[in-house]
């Protein structure tokens, strides 16, 4: 009986161990591919768009792109380790980590992260939401759907006595970054206590594992809150909040204002594309508006993959937009297009 | 020669394993040099083969213990023994402890055995020794698919089905009716969301029966019809057959049916991580969402960026090896004491 016991616990330590593995394993054998195969890694939030683009891609210019979705963490050290000809990470690095890595990056696409809810009566758009009270729902502060801070912004919305949940991500993930990189910014409450990060120390609620468990899980609790890429708001047709801006208006989250957050953010100065678009200034812009980067050395020791790679973004950042728009992405603004497309002939030997 | 035990070939006058092979030879009637010859290389291969095995599965052991005790290495240097009584898990600052976790892990896969236990012997009994000859191989055929069913399917069940059916039904009575009674009532109260330690332990549970009721079967399906036919002669009920010939003989096998659930309860990600909430929080109502450790791997290792993040999350993998080794020693030495005291008794 001790062996089979045994077993069992063998059994579950070599799946972990497993998990743990394929990561590496898939990456490597990727990149030991043929070489007019492009191999990649990252976020799993560009993930569904990425295979579209590729598939699109294959099928105009016979170049295979491999894109592996093992989060934006094992994309930056896989692009660091070289084993992939580029990253994507839902976080951009500091133009110091780029520098001593030795690697570039810019902006492929803009998506948003939406505060939704499940209160009974409310549908989508119908509530109103500050950025510091988001952060006082998640702080475990603001323990009651009628609390009269909520109520205030409110008029007019039946509210319930009701005790609120929280709703997190319990998997690290570049839209908690996003989420919480924008609470630290409106709220000093935030940022002095669980800060920002792909994943944070919460307080109470509940994690749901990806946006997909975020969504299950606010649709299966009354009462709760939660956040989630745009494309599951859509998706899932999911009641949204609108949120106040950095300008002071209320923004619904739509394709137009993540694109005036994009416009309105501060590209031009910023080093590397170092920024995070969350509280844009623009008055019509959507204040958690986020991007994903895409990350490549600067000097590639497989150039004919690292140029086939380069051709792809630049043919993606071109004629990708409306595949983009179909499955509920923003497509960058065409001045930033521009941008990026002078930064990699500059950057990207 | 007749008086010489075959299992043990050191006691033979010459202390010669051939020896002794070549007489298990001529009592079984072969004769002849070429068939003994024959008859030594294979027995050898397979002896060779058979140990080779078992001792491979220790190596892994080893193996296992040894990576992940050196993964982890960097979390217990860094916080000590503060890695297993801190119930802090702060990835932005650093620091991280495994009380959550554990505590998470052993709150689901006690209520999992609670409810798996009896209802699976109860199965394993009513097939073996009540159900009507014809009803016997299909529920036993039953059984056996659910312990083919994959745990992502029990897990999105459990999230999708049983919560809220929790979070309607269950989760409001129990909170109107046992969250005011002493000392258990903190375990029932909370607000009814359907997803905690509680769903999750049930549907661990609900996991671990066919394991538990398979094996029970086969044990009570070996117990000798000669043990059984004695006591109806001696004009034992069906309840007394069971509780003093059926139950006192298999004790042992039963306890490692449990075990082999237990093990499936501990180790299990998917389905506990969709229904357990995933909280660092620690509480005493099982209502409130937590932690296990499988899930917590499952669910950081992706994006686990730093080294000391990545080494927290090996360290609890350890930590989940010193459970499981800690909760079967106690089981071992409970039994023990139980064969001990029964073999005073009588």
């Amino acid at each position: 009986m001790n062996k089979l016991m045994m077993g069992a616990l063998m059994g579950a330590f070599l799946l972990a161990g497993c998990g743990a593995k394929t990561t590496d394993n898939g990456a490597v054998s990727g990149a030991n591919g043929s070489s007019s195969a492009i191999t990649g890694a990252g976020s799993t939030f560009v993930y569904p768009v990425l295979s579209a683009w590729s598939a699109d891609y294959l099928k105009a210019n016979g170049v295979k792109v491999n894109y592996q979705s093992i989060g934006s963490g094992g994309g930056i050290s896989q692009v660091k380790a070289g084993t992939v000809n580029f990253g994507a990470s839902d976080k951009p690095l500091s133009p110091d980590e780029l520098a001593s890595a030795g690697l570039a990056q810019f902006p492929i696409i803009i998506g948003g992260v939406v505060p939704v809810v499940h209160i009974q009566g409310i549908s989508k758009g119908q509530l109103k939401l500050t950025g510091s009270l988001l952060a006082d729902i998640y702080l475990g502060k603001l323990l009651k759907w009628n609390d009269p801070a909520i109520v205030a912004l409110n008029p007019g919305v039946k509210l319930p006595d009701a005790a609120i949940t929280a709703v997190h991500r319990s998997d690290g993930s570049g839209t908690t970054f996003n989420f919480t990189h924008y609470l630290s910014q409106v709220s000093p409450a935030w940022k002095a206590g669980p800060s920002e990060g792909t994943s944070v120390n919460w307080t109470g609620g509940v994690g749901g594992k990806g946006n997909e468990g975020v969504a299950a899980y606010v649709d299966q609790i009354p009462n709760s809150i939660g956040y989630v890429e745009y494309a599951y708001v859509v998706q899932n047709n999911m009641a949204w909040a609108y949120l106040r801006n950095a300008a002071g208006n209320f923004v619904a989250p739509s394709a137009a204002s993540f694109q005036a957050a994009a416009a309105s953010a501060d590209w031009t100065n910023a080093k590397e594309f170092d920024l995070v678009m969350t509280n844009a200034p623009g008055a019509q812009a959507f204040p958690i508006t986020a991007s994903t980067f895409i990350l490549m050395p600067k000097n590639p020791s497989n150039k004919a993959a690292s140029d086939a790679a380069l051709k792809f973004f630049d043919w993606a950042l071109e004629n990708g937009k409306p595949q983009a728009a179909k499955l509920d992405y923003v497509p960058l603004p065409d001045a930033l297009v521009k941008q990026i497309e002078d930064y990699t002939k500059a950057n990207i030997k | 020669m007749d008086t010489t035990d075959p299992s043990k070939p050191q006691a033979g006058p010459s202390g010669d394993p051939d020896v002794t092979d070549r007489r298990a030879d001529t009592e079984l009637g072969i004769a002849g040099t070429t068939m003994r010859t024959r008859g030594v290389w294979p027995e050898r291969l397979f002896h060779a083969f058979t140990g080779g095995a078992a001792w491979f599965v220790l190596l892994i052991l080893l193996a296992v213990t040894y990576s992940m005790a050196s993964g982890g290495w960097l979390a217990f240097k860094t916080f000590g023994f503060a890695f297993v009584t801190s119930d802090k898990w702060d990835v932005v600052n650093g620091q991280f402890g495994a009380l959550v976790p554990i505590y998470g892990t052993l709150v689901t896969s006690a209520i999992a055995l609670i409810i798996a236990v009896p209802i699976s012997i109860g199965i394993a009994l009513f097939l073996t020794e009540i159900a009507p000859a014809w009803t016997r191989q299909p529920i036993a055929m039953a059984i056996e698919l659910l312990a083919a069913v994959p745990s992502i399917i029990y897990g999105m069940w459990g999230l999708f089905m049983f919560a809220p059916f929790m979070a309607t039904h269950i989760e409001p009575w129990l909170n109107d009716h046992l969250g005011s009674v002493p000392i258990i009532g903190p375990l029932f109260t909370g607000p009814p969301i359907g997803i905690g330690m509680l769903t999750a332990g049930i549907v661990l549970g609900i996991m671990v029966i066919p394991f538990i009721a398979s094996v029970a079967r086969d044990v009570f399906n070996a117990v000798p019809a000669s043990l059984r036919e004695s006591a109806v002669a001696l004009g034992a009920t069906r309840w007394e057959r069971l509780c003093h010939v059926t139950l006192p003989h298999t004790r042992s096998a039963i306890v490692g049916a449990i075990f082999l659930g237990l093990g499936r309860a501990l180790g299990e990600t998917m389905a506990v991580t969709f229904v357990l909430g995933n909280a660092h929080d620690l509480s005493v109502s099982l209502l409130m969402p937590s932690n296990s450790i499988a899930a917590a791997i499952a669910n950081e290792f992706t994006e686990a960026d730093t080294a000391l993040y990545r080494s927290s999350l090996i360290a609890l993998a350890f930590m989940l090896f010193v459970v499981t080794f800690i909760v079967l020693s106690i089981a071992k030495l409970m039994l023990a004491r139980v064969e001990r005291n029964m073999g005073r008794t009588h």
